[in-house]
């Protein structure tokens, strides 16, 4: 409050034209910031011994890091969806089979094998499919046509016509993939859906084709 | 407020440093002194290949126009790039067009093919301007001869990378450019069919020098641009020449270092 006698005449004579405008800053606010800056400066690299960054430098570290985040983030983001295309040459996971009466009572075909990693198989009342995946580890089973049976290479697993598991580590029967009529009447085989016998889902009639 | 954001940071940064995992990877302390600066350099299995030291002269960039450390920064972008295409591409007749083309169109974004080859023009740009900077600046001279020999030798290998990744694409411009470009080996002095003293290798009435065994076949892997050449370009473009250049550019950067830093009067 001292200094305000003294201000008031300086300031007056820089700006004369406003005259509210004095008055608003006053002095009592502006002094204090210079020391502060100033003592700030000093007494810092005493207590980190670190660089001190300058107040005009630091939107430009923060600027400059936050483009330089955001560019490793965008470049990352795309390196990561790189690895994976938007268009597979896999077969489709449905797919049409022929008609019901292609297929002979009792018969394990192993034409759908290779493609598309299921057999179909058709007994008295129905018509249905068994993925080809091994429920052991994974391997692909052998359909022995003398033994009837399945016979996986790797550990010696077997799974009868149905499916179930006889012999060997796997632990539970194969599974079955959907089947339905499409509208040709041909057989519409979703491999999407799976179904368990452990799970009392081979009674689901989307599972088989019921054959009168 | 500049505290207040920058304080907490300190805090975490001097915690890490402090902690056992980073005194077991850096074995000196913060680089505070000329000793720790040096330290920096010579632990480093990466730093210790550049100076110790070097004049700020010698590192100005009106006077180096960073051309090395660019030409190298393109070398790693298109090691990098080029690792990524070889998730997609197959080096045969049947699909490399094919895959060049779905690299565009069926996967995101599908620059990563441009980006390597505008990186590479780039490359091939950027060491010849390195070269015209060390001649211009005469860092070509004693005790600098040898680093300058290696540098001859690795632009003919940024040339064949680029000459063998031309082929790759397997579109006409390809397979025409390589089949002008190769039949250049047929005048290879003695090894080529077509090359001076090559015909005085003869056993009896037999040549021994033919177009079945001469440098252009064992470019191309036959006697005309085929799937022999395609792979032979392909492992050539992604592991043969890039193992040599990463070979020479260690020895590189390693003599810039011994032969008294970043050029400039000794």
């Amino acid at each position: 409050m001292s200094e305000n006698p003294e201000r008031p005449p300086a300031a007056s004579g820089s700006s004369g034209s406003s005259g509210a405008a004095p008055a608003k800053r006053t002095p009592t606010e502006r002094t204090p910031v210079g020391p502060k800056i100033a003592g700030a400066k000093r007494a810092a690299p005493k207590k980190t011994g670190a660089k001190q960054v300058s107040r005009r430098e630091f939107p430009f570290l923060i600027v400059g890091w936050s483009v330089f985040t955001a560019a490793m983030a965008m470049g990352l983001t795309a390196v990561g969806r790189f690895l994976f295309p938007n268009v597979l040459t896999e077969p489709p996971s449905t797919f049409k089979a022929g008609f019901p009466d292609d297929f002979s009572i009792g018969v394990v075909d192993t034409r759908f094998k290779e493609r598309y990693q299921v057999w179909i198989v058709r007994d008295e009342e129905k018509i249905y499919a068994l993925s080809t995946i091994c429920t052991h580890l994974g391997c692909t089973p052998n359909w022995l046509e003398a033994e009837s049976k399945f016979k996986c290479p790797c550990h010696g697993s077997g799974f009868y016509a149905t499916g179930i598991n006889f012999e060997g580590p796997a632990p539970r029967p194969l599974e079955r993939v959907g089947v339905s009529l499409a509208d040709d009447g041909q057989l519409l085989i979703d491999k999407s859906r799976l179904f368990k016998f452990e799970a009392s889902q081979w009674e689901d009639p989307a599972s088989f084709l019921a054959l009168t | 407020m500049l505290n207040r954001i920058l304080g907490p940071l300190r805090g975490a940064w001097k915690e890490a440093t402090d902690s056992q995992i980073w005194s077991s990877i850096f074995r000196h302390g913060k680089p505070v002194s000329n000793r720790n600066r040096a330290l920096v350099m010579m632990s480093n299995v990466f730093l210790h290949l550049h100076p110790v030291k070097s004049r700020k002269a010698g590192i100005k960039l009106r006077y180096t126009w960073c051309m090395g450390g660019i030409t190298f920064f393109l070398f790693l972008a298109l090691t990098f790039t080029g690792l990524l295409l070889m998730f997609y591409y197959r080096p045969t007749v049947e699909y490399a067009y094919a895959d060049i083309v779905d690299l565009q169109e069926h996967v995101p974004l599908g620059i990563m093919r441009e980006l390597h080859r505008w990186g590479a023009h780039a490359m091939v740009i950027t060491v010849w301007l390195h070269m015209l900077r060390v001649f211009m600046t005469g860092s070509y001279k004693p005790p600098r001869e040898f680093n300058w020999g290696i540098g001859v030798v690795l632009l003919v290998l940024t040339l064949l990378l680029s000459f063998t990744g031309y082929l790759l694409p397997w579109d006409q411009l390809a397979i025409w450019a390589i089949t002008v470009g190769s039949n250049m080996a047929r005048a290879t002095p003695l090894l080529g069919t077509e090359g001076p003293l090559s015909a005085s290798l003869t056993l009896g009435d037999i040549n021994l020098i033919n177009s079945g065994n001469d440098a252009r076949f064992a470019l191309l892997g036959a006697r005309s641009v085929g799937q022999p050449t395609l792979l032979r370009f392909y492992v050539l473009h992604c592991v043969g020449l890039p193992l040599i250049a990463a070979f020479l550019m260690a020895v590189h950067f390693w003599r810039v270092r011994k032969d008294g830093g970043i050029s400039g009067p000794l």
